[in-house]
This record gives structure tokens, sequence and C-alpha cells, in this order.
């Protein structure tokens, strides 16, 4: 029998050692968001908002059209993936209760563990492949693939949160099952269903690698669904890696830009739904 | 006694309203019921898709140059058409390996901290900046893992690995920072806040009881996680691991931005390598032609098949874990 002295010690030996993971996980993190912050901040100005990148061996230049680009492609997305999304969470949460339903709650919490890089090849060979160009369409459906099982699990579960009682009661009142489960079922979910949409932009919006090969990368404007377009997060890998000083601190300042675009939509999905619950 | 679940049992099923059987009641009904279908049709369209397309375009790469081969030789040359995925595969088990074994102890031990033995108020204000990091999008990682990380690892860290641990192959070498090391690294710090929130979700299943007694017993703190908590939580706790391990094997951006892009195959961590995610981002858009373009979409149909293995087997693991340790057993 170890003694009770020893006990003690090795209780507060391995309470300080996860203590210390605690230490070991913010350090990077705190790291990170000071770089970010104090490298980054420098750069900002109003024409890094609004001009394109200037070419190496220019001051000025910015980012607009990258995150004009960052928002379009994202937006494409969303149209493509917020309906297949949460209608698949609707199903799942109303009709899911059977082996099928299982199966497709299954595949999705499968495919949102997919590489994204592995989407994006999905995207060249469904859009880049038939229309023989990069395109910030093929983006737009690479993040949407991304977005849907993810959409769909957390709409499945937001929605099996509403009470059942309420259901019961508009079923009793006569109102038909689609009314019902678009009226009232829905309606109160909806708050939280435009957190889970907002926060599954926010996750699309930093995504890299699908768009490498998709919507590519663009030196000027785009509003054309065809055409390669620019995007926060490839052309922060491209100041990145590239050999200039002065494009690693825009790729710093981009980085800031980018955390404060994702941190702002995560903030409004946070926002929306404790607005609706309260 | 009777709980309220056998009494509800006893009282039988509530009775169902008498459906309406009037056409135009029950027909918007079927439509809507039928809409919902197609969309729930969806996510297995997609992942339909995403099979179907893998295969046709990586198809060719594969049976240009054979299963075995493809997978086994260490040579990619575009020039002559050779193509052998091994330096990738090495290289994304090696930074995948260092990842885990960087990230597991601090993950858990982290989880634990917050779920046995921290106040409350310590986890809440903790959590926040758990979901911060696992926010952060990669290519930022990259970033930070490439002016910070690199050079931190190019002086003192591997220096100092290669004095006290150098007698061992995996440290020895030139300490240039950029690495199997380096990636393996970045990746840690990304899958930590994946492996702690799912094993913080599966310890806060273990049921009170068990804790209680141990403590009862005269155990301490840390013998009642020992005895009680981590054998119930084990299964779950392993698939968490396994859901981290396949996100470290798909990652892509800070990886390639970190690991030097050489594809060779070395034994030290601190020499440059290069992964299956980080040849694709790097070669794809630029693809000499249609055998090399079909040569990476095999690339990734193998990074596919593994990672939907893992995470396969990782979510029956945490939701057999979920249902308590007698499901596990059997």
């Amino acid at each position: 029998m170890k003694s009770l002295a020893r006990r003690r010690a090795v209780n507060w030996l391995m309470t300080g050692l996860c203590a210390l993971a605690l230490s070991a996980a913010l350090v990077p993190l705190v790291s990170l968001l000071w770089l970010v912050i104090s490298r980054g901040f420098a750069g900002l100005s109003w024409s890094f908002f609004t001009a394109i990148p200037a070419p190496v061996g220019e001051t000025g230049g910015g980012v607009g059209n990258a995150i004009a680009g960052t928002l379009y492609v994202v937006g494409i997305a969303c149209l493509i993936g917020v309906p297949i999304g949460v209608g698949a969470g609707v199903y799942l949460a109303e009709r899911g209760d059977t082996r099928f339903g299982d199966s497709i709650r299954f595949t999705a919490e499968v495919l949102s563990g997919v590489p994204s890089i592995v989407v994006g090849i999905v995207a060249y060979g469904l859009v880049v492949l038939p229309m023989r160009r990069f395109s910030a369409l093929a983006g737009g459906v690479a993040l949407a693939v991304l977005m849907v099982p993810t959409l769909a699990r957390s709409t499945e579960e937001l929605i099996r949160l509403v009470p059942g009682s309420l259901r019961e009661a508009s079923l009793a009142l006569g109102v038909p099952q689609w009314r019902t489960s678009l009226r009232i079922v829905l309606r109160t979910a909806l708050g939280g269903i435009m957190t889970a949409i907002l926060l599954s932009v926010a996750r699309a919006a930093g995504e890299t690698a699908p768009l490498l090969f998709t919507s590519l990368n663009n030196q000027f404007w785009n509003w054309r669904p065809d055409q390669p377009t620019a995007s926060l997060t490839v052309q922060i890998f491209n100041y990145a890696v590239s050999p200039y000083p002065e494009w690693h601190d825009k790729a710093w300042s981009s980085a800031l830009v980018l955390l404060l675009l994702v941190g702002a939509l995560s903030l409004m999905g946070r926002w929306a739904s404790r607005k609706k619950f309260r | 006694m009777q709980t309220a679940s056998e009494i509800v049992t006893q009282a039988g099923e509530p009775e169902r309203a008498p459906e309406t059987s009037t056409a135009r009641v029950n027909l918007p009904d079927r439509a809507w019921v039928a809409v919902l279908s197609v969309l729930g049709l969806g996510v297995l369209v997609v992942a339909a898709l995403i099979v179907a397309e893998l295969m046709r375009i990586g198809g060719p790469a594969i049976a240009h140059t054979g299963v075995v081969d493809f997978v086994a030789n260490s040579v990619w040359d575009v020039t002559r058409d050779v193509y052998g995925a091994l330096p990738y595969i090495y290289g994304t088990l090696v930074t995948s390996a260092v990842a885990l074994v960087l990230a597991l102890p601090v993950s858990v031990g982290l989880a634990l901290f917050l779920t046995e033995m921290a106040p409350s108020s310590v986890k809440s204000v903790v959590s926040f900046p758990i979901g911060l990091l696992a926010g952060i999008p990669s290519v930022v990682f990259g970033l930070w893992g490439l002016f910070v990380l690199v050079p931190v690892l190019r002086r003192p860290i591997e220096p100092l690995l290669a004095k006290t641990l150098g007698f061992l192959p995996l440290f020895q070498g030139a300490p240039i920072g950029l690495g199997y090391l380096a990636g393996g690294t970045i990746l840690a710090i990304m899958i930590l806040p994946t492996i702690t929130s799912i094993s913080i979700e599966v310890l806060q299943t273990v049921p009170g009881a068990l804790r209680e007694a141990a403590l009862a017993l005269g155990a301490t703190r840390w013998e009642a996680i020992r005895i009680a908590v981590l054998p119930y939580a084990r299964a779950g706790i392993v698939g968490a691991t396994m859901l981290g391990l396949g996100r470290a094997l798909g990652e892509t951006m800070a990886v390639t931005m970190v690991i030097g892009n050489s594809p060779t195959i070395r034994a030290s961590l601190f020499a440059p390598g290069y992964s299956l995610p980080a040849v694709i981002a790097n070669e794809f858009a630029e693809a000499s032609g249609d055998l090399h373009t079909a040569a990476l979409a095999a690339l990734g149909l193998l990074l596919f098949a593994v990672t939907v293995a893992l995470n396969v087997a990782a979510r029956l693991l945490v939701r057999m874990s979920r249902r308590g340790p007698s499901r596990v057993a059997a």
C-alpha cells in the first residue's frame, strides 16, 4: 500500500499537469492573435479595403477585390448550400426517425470529416472541367458541398429543441402538417437556424484549400460567376509564401481583415439566436 | 415504485387523432413530405457525387500506374509520367503522428481539468478561447507557423532536441525549421480543440455515482479519475482522437506552408517533407497534363477513403460510448 502522502503528491502532480495543459493550449492562441493584430494593424488603411493589389515593388494597393471575392463566392455557396443543408435538417428532424433517416444522419456526420481539399477536386470535376475555366461558381460549389453536412446536422438538432407541445397544439387546432412544420416549428427554430447558417458561412469564408483550383485568384475586380475570382484566404497564402517582405506585411494585414470578417459573422450568429430566444 | 416512463408505457400510446381523409388536406402534406425527402436525399447525393467525381478524375492515373505501384513507389516524376505517392503518404502519416503525440496528452489533460478539477467559473471562461482556436482559418495558422513557429523551431527548439535526444535518428540533421516537426506541431495546435471538446462531451456522460463511489472509498481525485472516470470514457476518447487524426490527415494549408514541400522520405523530423493535401494544393491548378491531374485526384481519392474509414469508426465509437460502456464491451 502506497503511503497517503505519496498518493496526495501524485494527485497534486497530475492536477498541476492538467492545469499546465491549459496554458499549452492558450500560449499559441494568444501568440497568434497578438501577432495578427500587432503586425496586421499597421497596414490597414482606407485604400487597403478598397484598392486592388499593387504589383511587387510598388507601395500601396489593397485587397478590396479579395474581400469582395470572398463575399461573392460565399454568397454563391449560400444560395446552393443553405436550401439543401437546412432542408435535409428539417427532413431529419421531422421524418428522420427511420433507418433511412439514420443513414442520412450518419452520412452527414462522416461527410463533415472529409478534407476540404478533396471537396475542391470534386468541384473542379463538376464545374471547372465542363466550363473549361476556373470560376467563382466552382468555388461556390466547393464551399456549398462543405456547408451541407454540418448545416443539416445542426438544423436537425435545433428543430428537435422545439417543444413537442407547440407542434401538438398546432395539429390539435387542425392546422395541416406542412403548415405546422413551416409556420410553427421552423419559425420557432428560426433564430437558431440563422445562427447555424452564419457559423457555417464564417467557416466557409475561412476556407482556402478548396478555392485554390476552383475560383483560383484574380488581380482585378470580378463580378461574373464564370470568371476566376480573388479571395482573402488565397491572397493571404500567396502573400505569405512570396519572397517579398512587404507582401508578408500585407499577408498579416489581410489575415487581420479575415479574422475580423469571420469574427463578425460568428458574433452576428450568436446575436441572431440570442435575440430570438429571449 | 414506478418511474414516470413506466406509467406512461402502461397507459399506452396516446390515441392518434382520426386522420382527415379529404384529399384536399392531404395533398399539400404529401407534397411537403416529398419535398423534404428530396432535400434529405440531397446529403446522399452529395456523398455519391464526391465518390463518383474522384473516381472519374482519378481513375485514369490508377489504371495507368496500378494500385500497388501508386501507393508503394517513392518516385513522383511528372515529366516521365511516373506517379508514386509514397513520400506524400509518409509525410502525412509522420506529421499526423507527431500531432497526435503532442495533442493527445494536452487535450485529454485539458478536458479532465475542465470537467473534473476546475471550478465551473474557470470552465465557462476557458471554453471561449478553445472555441476561438477552433474557428481560426487554417491559412492564418499557416501564416503564424511560417513566421513564428518555424523560426522558434529552428532555434532554440531543434538544436535543443538534437543535443538531448540526438542519439535517436528522429532528431538528427540540420535544424532548418521547415519540416515534419513544424507540420506536426501546427497540426497538434489545430486538432487540440477537436479532441478537447469531444472528450469533454464524453467525460460529461460519466455517471456521477461512479466518481462519488471512488471518492467515498478514499480515493484521491486523480485516483477517482484513473479508476472510475477514464475507463468509462475510454472508447469515447479514442473516438475523439480518431476524429482529430482525421482532421490532421486532411488539413492542407497550414501544413503546406511549413512542411518544406520536398518529396523525399527522411527519418529525421527536422527534414523537409511533403504531405498528400499539400501536393494537391501546390500542383493541381498548374497540373501539366491530364495524367498529372488524374494522379493528384487519385491522391485525393486515397485521402478521402482513409478519412471516411477513420470517421466511420470514430463516430461509431463516440456513439457507443455515449450510451455507456456496456455496449462497447459487447
